[in-house]
């Protein structure tokens, strides 16, 4: 039964997580994708400033977490939401804008925002140096063990304080924009522009208004997920190059300009990652004896090492390029 | 003074004119249809009053005011309404969403203007949660007029309303324009269905090669028997 745990804490517990954290960067990209029809390559650095930001005002005000005893990134959190979703506004301000604004085609703004990735990934390494920290300035990081009533099972289930927030903030985080896009105003017009850009004009919705709620989402949602995952792990400035290619891959997976399919995508090719790394032959070891003995178990039974798990979004992408580029929720093709 | 004159409107896309002088004037009580061949420029004379596309030479005038060259959202604010012919509908959003959207710069009053497009497209009352892209042709015509009429416009351009519509569809828009231009909105549009059209205008204009060929009204046009010889097929 410990095999069991075993599959739970490197499969189910680890899926979640980075199926969580792929849900959420994908549905920034949706989201830039659905309203500004270019896809966006300096997401994922905008996930990694996010959380740089997070790490500096910790390391500005250690204490603040322990007056209201959660972890202090959590309680700057908010603070750099509202930061970056400024810098994001900023950003496509000062560089997507003007593009937008000559009429370009949207592969040029695409290659623009590889130079925006380009910057920001300078600059992150310029203040933040090139290893890896600890978003625990103050504090140490909580490990939940959670003992299961069984009597063969003696490993616990291992969750992190940060997997929980992360749990807690994503189902927020869907439920939130769940109801802002089909109960607000402002959420609405943002569906109407996906659907229809010149109707949208036509009928007096501020565009540019549009434009800047929208990157003010994709800002605040991105250094929550930047956050989390380097909460759980540590905050590496080269962040983005391990995030990009599964991001894009969930993204298309549910289906361009659809935030729902964002989210399926996040998860299937977070799962699809941690099962292909896992090692099988943990499960199959408790049947050796009834297997026959031409046939021995190998130390490790994963489809593809750890080291080189980027496969799999990888493979992922092209397979759904090739058979179903619309994705799952059959969304627009980029 | 009359609700929407264009005297002498040159225009087109880019360098090249596809309007040499169109002239046109309806008052804010009546329907005014632009009939003509295709490629004579209807659509497009539409279109350069509600600032889709560069007026180069002429004047466009809503109540007296000047409004040439005047992007979409200012006119709508202005009282103008705009039916384009294809994509009119937001597809993905339910028909309820449409017509919302249709009064965003004006969400005050949305509860009330619902009400009456529902009585003036009833079939839309029992579809308002189904997304719009998944009506009828006949019924996303409705949405879309009626995303326009949100605002209480006072004057409406619709651009070939009927197109593509069986004759059952086409006489029930008919009568549904024939209702909202008694409700007192002013309305201005293009049609090919030109008899039908012209039966229900006070004013026509034929359309050829970018400038009026005929001006007069509705019932003139159809009796007149040089145009019906050659814009009505006879």
């Amino acid at each position: 039964m410990n095999e069991l745990v075993f599959f739970i804490n490197n499969v189910v517990v680890a899926g979640s997580v980075t199926g969580s954290i792929y849900a959420m960067g994908a549905i920034g990209v949706t989201l830039v994708f659905s309203i500004m029809r270019f896809a966006h390559f300096a997401h994922a650095d905008m996930m990694t400033l996010g959380a740089f930001v997070v790490l500096l005002l910790s390391l500005a005000f250690p204490g603040a977490g322990s007056v209201v005893g959660l972890p202090t990134a959590i309680v700057m959190l908010p603070i750099a939401m509202v930061v970056t979703a400024a810098v994001a506004v900023g950003i496509d301000k000062a560089f997507y804008k003007p593009l937008r604004s000559h009429g370009v085609k949207p592969i040029v703004i695409v290659i623009g925002s590889l130079g925006v990735t380009l910057m920001l990934q300078g600059l992150l390494r310029l203040f933040a140096g090139t290893s890896p920290q600890n978003m625990y300035v103050a504090e140490r990081k909580e490990i939940y063990r959670l003992e299961l009533p069984f009597e063969a099972v003696t490993r616990p289930v291992i969750v992190t304080e940060p997997q929980v927030i992360l749990f807690i903030l994503v189902v927020a985080a869907v439920v939130g924009l769940h109801l802002f896009l089909n109960k607000t105003r402002t959420g609405k017009a943002m569906r109407a522009m996906s659907d229809n850009p010149d109707l949208a004009r036509a009928s007096g919705i501020n565009t540019n208004h549009i434009v800047s709620v929208t990157w003010i989402i994709v800002g605040g949602l991105a250094t929550m997920a930047g956050t989390l995952l380097s909460m759980d792990v540590t905050f590496k400035p080269d962040l983005s190059f391990f995030l990009l290619l599964p991001i894009f891959a969930a993204a298309i997976v549910g289906g361009v300009g659809h935030p729902y399919g964002a989210i399926a995508g996040g998860f299937v090719v977070g799962f699809a990652e941690t099962l292909a790394v896992f090692n099988w032959a943990v499960l199959l070891r408790p049947f050796q004896e009834r297997l026959p003995d031409w046939l021995e178990l190998p130390n490790n039974l994963a489809f593809v090492g750890t080291e080189y798990k980027i496969v799999v979004p990888f493979f992922i992408l092209v397979a759904i390029l090739v058979w179903r580029p619309t994705g799952i929720f059959k969304g627009k093709v980029i | 003074m009359p609700l929407l004159e264009a005297r002498d409107v040159h225009g087109g896309y880019g360098g090249m004119n596809i309007l040499n002088g169109v002239d046109m004037s309806i008052e804010a009580d009546e329907i005014g249809v632009i009939v003509g061949p295709n490629g004579a420029g209807k659509s497009t004379m539409l279109k350069a009053i509600f600032g889709l596309l560069q007026v180069n030479q002429g004047e466009i005038r809503l109540r007296g005011e000047p409004i040439t060259n005047l992007a979409p959202n200012k006119l709508v604010h202005m009282g103008m309404g705009f039916v384009p012919q294809e994509n009119n509908i937001f597809p993905s959003l339910s028909v309820e969403e449409n017509l919302e959207m249709g009064a965003y710069i004006r969400p005050s009053g949305v509860s009330r203007m619902l009400e009456q497009i529902y009585e003036f497209f009833p079939p839309l009352l029992d579809k308002r949660r189904q997304p719009a892209g998944e009506l009828s042709g006949g019924q996303r015509q409705m949405v879309a007029m009626g995303r326009a009429l949100m605002v209480e416009p006072s004057v409406l351009l619709l651009d070939e309303p009927t197109a593509g519509l069986s004759p059952l569809f086409m006489n029930e828009i008919f009568e549904r324009v024939k209702k909202i231009n008694a409700a007192g909105v002013g309305i201005l549009m293009v049609e090919q269905h030109a008899k039908q059209a012209l039966a229900i205008a006070h004013k026509g204009f034929v359309l050829a090669a970018g400038y009026n060929r005929f001006t007069d009204t509705g019932e003139a046009l159809l009796n007149d028997p040089e145009v019906a010889k050659s814009f009505l097929g006879g």
